[in-house]
């Protein structure tokens, strides 16, 4: 069951990124499907985010238009980072969590871009801005997102005992 | 592996995700020179354990060779030795024949230059009796060889022919104490009779003493014996004694090596004069 919502949440992630990227938040270059990574690493452990950083990056390559494995190797490495940080540390508050999508978001980002780089594949003029906004958009995305998933059954459940009462 | 083992080694699955994705990215992309990186690289690795496998290969095949294949050299080492051997045989037949060969060019060298008709014969004997110095010759009258020819070699007179035979003749050696050759000195043309003394040595008789005659002087054949054609060394002048009498008695040191004598020449023409002393009565 955990293992399907782990799929389900990054289907989503992928659906996001495909469709809303696009059509609304093109120019904050939000990067949804790094967000349900470094969700899934931190709820579930740096092996859960290795799998579903390279699961996820290889799916998110191939719809693109880039060299299939470059962006799955950065978010397989996020992955595992943001994982080994939610064991070792108490990243239940927001703005530890905040800080955890800044550093995923930059380090994805070198890793991406290095390797571009590295492999002269592609340029990067000037990448500073674009990766800082990008890092603030995916850390509120993230931050906001991962206090929605975690109390949208605290309130569900809260309103289902809350029914019984009014009658 | 169970699921729960693999979630418990991420580190694990990290470096096979690594691996994989790097794998992958190297199979797209090109280097330099134009060849994927997968190639590139897979190549490269691949060469590196090509030389580590030929490096171990190739020196246990050196300490095989070095040690164990050792087994064998001893063997080799005697049948090497052995062809050691026989080529040093061979290299001092080698040089017999090369010291033959010098000689006989030597020879030829004189036949030209005697612009006499000669044939060439090899000693096969020496005297059988030391009171007479004498050797055999491999050449005889099927050679046209015939008694009384002069007999020289390259450093000058031999003897003459006493006997001869089929396939071999006898030469009396101009040493022999019953040998005698006209001769002069060729510096004061003063002529005489060298004559042997069954030694190494010759004397010159009949040379006046008022004859310009020192040591070191060179003795030739005169001619006039009838045997021996004129102007053929016979050796230097040794010493000279005035002495008393009317003539010089005179020591020479022949020019021929007698006892190293191989090959030599039999002089086929006769020298001029020679049909006028046939012609005289025999003593």
């Amino acid at each position: 069951m955990r293992l399907v919502w782990q799929a389900g949440a990054l289907a989503l992630a992928l659906a996001l990124q495909t469709t809303l990227n696009t059509l609304v938040v093109e120019s904050a270059g939000l990067d949804f499907v790094l967000i349900a990574v470094v969700y899934l690493a931190l709820t579930s452990g740096p092996t859960t985010g290795v799998v579903a950083g390279s699961v996820a990056g290889l799916v998110q390559d191939a719809l693109s238009t880039g060299v299939m494995g470059i962006g799955a190797l950065s978010k397989t490495l996020v992955g595992f980072l943001a994982g080994r940080l939610g064991t070792q540390f108490i990243l239940t508050a927001a703005l530890p969590r905040f800080v955890i999508y800044l550093g995923a978001t930059v380090l994805h980002a070198v890793l991406f871009m290095g390797l571009y780089t590295l492999l002269g594949l592609r340029d990067f003029p000037s990448p500073y801005a674009a990766v800082a906004g990008q890092a603030v958009g995916n850390a509120v995305v993230g931050v906001v997102g991962l206090q929605i998933l975690e109390g949208l059954p605290g309130f569900l459940a809260r309103r289902r005992s809350e029914r019984p009462l009014r009658r | 592996m169970a699921l729960a083992d693999i979630k418990q080694r991420p580190g694990l699955v990290l470096g096979v995700a690594v691996v994989f994705h790097v794998v992958l990215i190297s199979t797209q992309v090109n280097t330099a020179s134009g060849l994927p990186i997968l190639q590139s690289v897979t190549f490269g690795a691949f060469a590196e354990v090509q030389r580590l496998v030929m490096g171990t290969l190739g020196g246990f095949q050196d300490a095989w060779a070095g040690y164990v294949s050792l087994r064998g050299v001893r063997a080799e080492n005697a049948a090497l030795r052995q062809e050691i051997q026989s080529l040093q045989v061979r290299l001092q037949e080698e040089r017999a024949v090369a010291r033959q060969s010098d000689d006989l060019r030597q020879l030829l060298e004189l036949r030209e230059r005697a612009a006499l008709e000669t044939t060439a014969a090899e000693i096969i004997a020496a005297g059988a009796s030391p009171e007479f110095r004498s050797v055999t010759i491999d050449k005889g009258t099927s050679h046209r060889v015939e008694t009384d020819m002069a007999v020289i070699s390259p450093a000058g007179v031999v003897g003459r022919v006493i006997q001869a035979s089929g396939r071999a003749s006898k030469v009396q050696l101009l040493i022999d104490r019953n040998a005698a050759a006209g001769a002069l000195i060729e510096r004061s043309r003063a002529q005489g009779v060298v004559l042997g003394f069954g030694g190494d040595g010759l004397r010159m008789d009949y040379v006046p003493g008022t004859a310009d005659v020192k040591p070191g002087d060179l003795v030739v054949t005169s001619g006039i014996d009838g045997i021996y054609p004129k102007g053929f060394v016979i050796g230097v002048v040794d010493t000279v004694d005035r002495g008393t009498g009317t003539y010089h008695e005179i020591w020479v040191r022949a020019a021929v090596d007698f006892s190293r004598l191989e090959e030599v020449l039999v002089v086929l023409t006769p020298p001029p004069g020679r049909e006028a002393l046939d012609g005289m009565p025999q003593p």
